[in-house]
């Protein structure tokens, strides 16, 4: 079982500061916790709010039922209380106007007065929530330690003293054993996999929710060897990655649909010049500049279709925080390996989510180059002209794929051309050139297909309904099916794709003629995922779970509108 | 190795060079052959290791140069030049990195890029091939094409104000402004090993007649017009050059118009200031293990 808070107030009045603290304070005494951020555009004003979920046992996604709501304004009061669990109390400040039964008013306001610094109130809710759930405030010194500014440590533990002792115990909930565990959004754990896999080169512009990659690259990037620019537009980062790539540093670039719009001539550059990329989509509601901080899975059919002709790519959805580190890993390996750009698709919940989980493993097979390394190339070719010294940039291999060199190589020379181009990277109008460059290029494919992950299977192999899912949705798959298990178990599994383009089909056309019904849950209004399995196996959906609202379905959405408008 | 076959296009010795050219697809009498000559010219004369530079080019006649002449070669996107410029540079500070491009691939497609980069200040060297129209897709105005010039888009004539990338450049801090011109080789050379050699971002600007599509500025037209700045002239100063970029009429005036170093992307950049190049530097997964750290 786990409990859930809900912090809300006007963006500026601190809520974010207050939840990083709590989430942290919650894992050291021992929980696991997982927060989501709904927030909006502006930096001041306005209904912000964060969930804290937190319990004895891993958490995979959020819940809309609040056990604890605290209010830092009235409209928090009113937006939420509607949302309370049986159990569900409010905290909120003296001066708010209830009349809920439910609320516990404490003079937050006053006492950060009397402290004479009215940014303490979220300290002061701090102390009074670990009262009510029962708790000691044995971490709450170590957490200031490192989130509040050395000058304001004081204050704030005084501050969150005074909370604690305005209030009576409320609740409880036993606690795991978590502590050394690490707090992680997914922006984060794609960044350590880009660390890991020994990154050098971060270009991007800013856009949400892809801009904390960007930070949390350059806030690291001198102790890690990384560049990180911030380029004029989309299109200049991009090309920048491209460059960085072709002269041998493993280079990423990352951004959101609209960012991606632009980037997406430069995405075929990486596919006929063949240099190796990996590109972060962080998705958000579109089209255009659309809902900025909310949520969505409405770029799939975009990413894997984006550029005029035909090259290989590769589309990774990202579903977990722990799988957002490894596929990270894996698509610096697979780009490299293959020459392709390689398309990390996320989305706003799953980047701005933050969660706390057993430290990664890192090893130094991470940051390994494929067998791309300059002094490996030997000439092997005969000549062919004076211009022709042995390597050729883009010859032709059995399975598509030639060993790369970089600029600076002291016999050879390394070129790219985003014109149809023969072996040696020179520009070529021959049409038998050009099937045979396409066809190496395309054969690629042939033997990416052969190391693809296929779906994970959630619930039990004797389902009457499959529901079908990808990326971030499969935490609230997994929280759906667990809630459905202890109704009706093995009725009803999921499947979750991460790996998604070129789609992995074995494990589906195995597992879709057992189950009754198909359903595909999507956080779009087309259903992209369903049309692409249709596209590729012949395989038709009886029916979709679909949210397209910015808001993330929930396990517990999942089971109702399941029960309401499928289950029928 | 040998050496090439445009030397009768140019004037001077040139001595033996590493530098080997190509058979070109360019128009007899085009701009661009001189430009490819120099450019070898300039680069053997600076005993420039063909293995240490890297061509790199958008789309346009011009910008098939680095598939003429044997060095590294990035053949990119329309405009896009420089992002993929700079970015090598700041992955392999070691390599000398020459964008050699056309005005429609610099000043139009590429636009905001030469601004940006400008400000960058990374150590690369920028020629922009300016003949005042667009050669490969035959004939349409340029962003420095003239006021008036009939082309088979702008039929009335070119109601645009040009674009002036020397006052561009200097407007947005450029430590390296120059300008050259076909019909004056060894100034070009000349102009051409002093970018190359500058720590920073140099422009410069080279006129070039396009014997095809532009009939107003013909190589008769820049001759009468291109004038070397006086010996005497003193390119420190700032004020001075931004008054000589203005002189476009029946004076154009060639050579460098400023240059004065200021501290490059490299010798500012928190994690490029020291040690190896970026391309050179071992992994330290222990660096990882500390990021990770930091999040427990």
């Amino acid at each position: 079982m786990a409990l859930n808070i809900l912090i809300g107030g006007a963006a500026g009045q601190g809520i974010d500061t207050t939840a990083t603290i709590l989430e942290h304070v919650l894992k050291h005494a021992g929980y696991y916790v997982y927060t989501i951020r709904d927030f909006m555009s502006r930096v001041r004003g306005g209904h912000n709010f964060i969930l804290i979920r937190f319990g004895p046992e891993r958490i995979t996604s959020h819940s809309d039922k609040i056990d604890c709501l605290v209010a830092f304004n009235e409209e928090t009061i009113l937006l939420h209380t509607s949302q309370l669990s049986d159990r569900g109390i409010i905290l909120c400040d003296a001066s708010h106007k209830t009349d809920d039964k439910r609320a516990i008013q404490v003079d937050m306001a006053g006492i950060a007065k009397e402290l004479g610094n009215p940014r303490v109130f979220g300290s002061i809710a701090v102390g009074a929530i670990l009262q009510i759930f029962t708790l000691d405030m044995g971490h709450v010194a170590d957490v200031f330690e490192k989130h509040v500014p050395k000058a304001a440590f004081a204050v704030n533990l005084e501050a969150a003293k005074r909370g604690f002792a305005c209030v009576m115990p409320r609740l409880s909930e036993p606690s795991g054993d978590d502590r050394h565990f690490i707090t992680i959004s997914g922006n984060q754990a794609l960044c350590l996999g880009a660390l890991a896999s020994d990154i050098r080169f971060y270009s991007a512009y800013p856009m949400s929710p892809s801009t904390s990659i960007m930070e949390f690259l350059a806030e690291h990037g001198k102790s890690c060897d990384v560049v990180v620019e911030q380029a004029e537009d989309e299109i200049a980062a991009i090309n920048m990655a491209i460059g960085a790539s072709f002269t041998g540093v493993r280079a990423m670039t990352g951004t959101s649909g609209g960012g991606f719009c632009l980037m997406v001539e430069a995405l075929g550059l990486s596919g006929i010049a063949e240099i190796p990329l990996v590109i972060c989509d962080i998705q958000r509601p579109g089209p255009a500049t659309g809902l900025p901080t909310r949520t969505e899975q409405s770029d799939l059919k975009f990413v894997v279709s984006a550029a005029q002709g035909e090259f290989p790519r590769m589309v990774i959805a990202l579903r977990s925080h722990k799988d957002a580190f490894e596929q990270t890993v894996r698509a610096f390996r697979l780009a490299e390996r293959y020459r392709i750009p390689v398309i990390l698709l996320s989305d706003q919940y799953l980047a701005d989510s933050t969660t706390t989980l057993e430290p990664f493993k890192l090893t130094e097979e991470m940051s390994v180059r494929e067998a791309n390394e300059n002094q490996m190339i030997s000439a092997t070719t005969p000549k062919e002209s004076k211009f022709d010294n042995g390597y050729r940039n883009y010859q032709l291999t059995t399975d598509g794929i030639t060993p790369r060199i970089y600029p600076g190589h002291e016999v050879f020379f390394a070129a790219a051309d985003s014109d149809e181009h023969d072996e040696l990277g020179h520009l070529t109008e021959s049409g038998e050139v050009r099937r045979q460059m396409m066809d190496k290029r395309m054969r690629k494919l042939d033997k990416l297909k052969q190391e693809l992950i296929e779906p994970l299977l959630i619930g039990s192999p004797e389902y009457e309904t499959l529901l079908l899912g990808w990326g971030s949705m499969q935490g609230p798959l997994e929280e759906a099916i667990a809630l459905l298990d202890k109704e009706n178990p093995g009725k009803v599994s999921a499947l979750v794709f991460g790996d998604i383009f070129p789609l992995p089909v074995q494990k589906l056309q195995l597992l879709a003629p057992t189950a009754k019904r198909l359903i595909n849950v999507e956080q779009n209004a087309t259903g992209q995922l369903a049309g692409l399995i249709r596209e590729y196996t012949g395989i038709a959906c009886h029916a979709g779970i679909l949210k397209y609202d910015g808001r993330q379905l929930s396990g517990e959405e999942i089971c109702s509108r399941l029960k309401e408008e499928v289950l029928v | 190795m040998s050496s090439n076959n445009h030397t009768d296009l140019v004037a001077g010795n040139v001595r033996e060079s590493l530098f080997d050219t190509y058979e070109t697809a360019w128009c007899p009498g085009c701009g661009d052959h001189i430009i490819l000559r120099c450019l070898q010219r300039a680069l053997t004369e600076l005993d420039k290791n063909p293995h240490e530079v890297l061509l790199v080019a958008g789309i346009g006649q011009a910008a098939k140069i680095p598939q003429y002449i044997s060095a590294n070669a990035f053949s990119g996107l329309h405009g896009r030049a420089l992002p993929a410029a700079v970015a090598a540079k700041i992955a392999n500070e070691k390599l000398t990195v020459i964008v050699s491009s056309g005005d429609g691939d610099s000043y139009g497609e590429g636009g905001n890029h030469f601004i940006h980069n400008i400000r960058r200040n990374v150590d690369i060297t920028h020629f922009v091939h300016d003949n005042q129209i667009y050669g490969l897709t035959k004939g349409q105005a340029s962003p420095t094409s003239q006021k008036g010039h009939v082309t088979p888009v702008q039929v009335h004539g070119n109601i645009n104000i040009p674009l002036n990338p020397m006052l561009v450049a200097l407007a947005m801090g450029a430590g390296f402004v120059a300008r050259g011109f076909t019909g004056d080789p060894d100034q070009l050379v000349s102009l051409m090993k002093q970018a190359i050699t500058f720590k920073g971002y140099a422009l410069l600007d080279i006129l070039q007649p396009c014997v095809s599509f532009n009939k107003i500025n013909t190589l008769n037209d820049y001759k009468t017009r291109a004038q070397p700045l006086p010996t005497d002239y003193d390119c420190s100063d700032y004020n001075l050059a931004l008054k000589t970029a203005q002189e476009i009429g029946e004076k154009i005036p060639t050579g460098i118009l400023y240059r004065v170093e200021k501290a490059t992307f490299h010798e500012q950049h928190a994690t490029l200031s020291f040690g190896e190049p970026l391309v050179k530097r071992p992994f330290t997964l222990t660096a990882v293990g500390n990021v990770m750290a930091e999040l427990v």
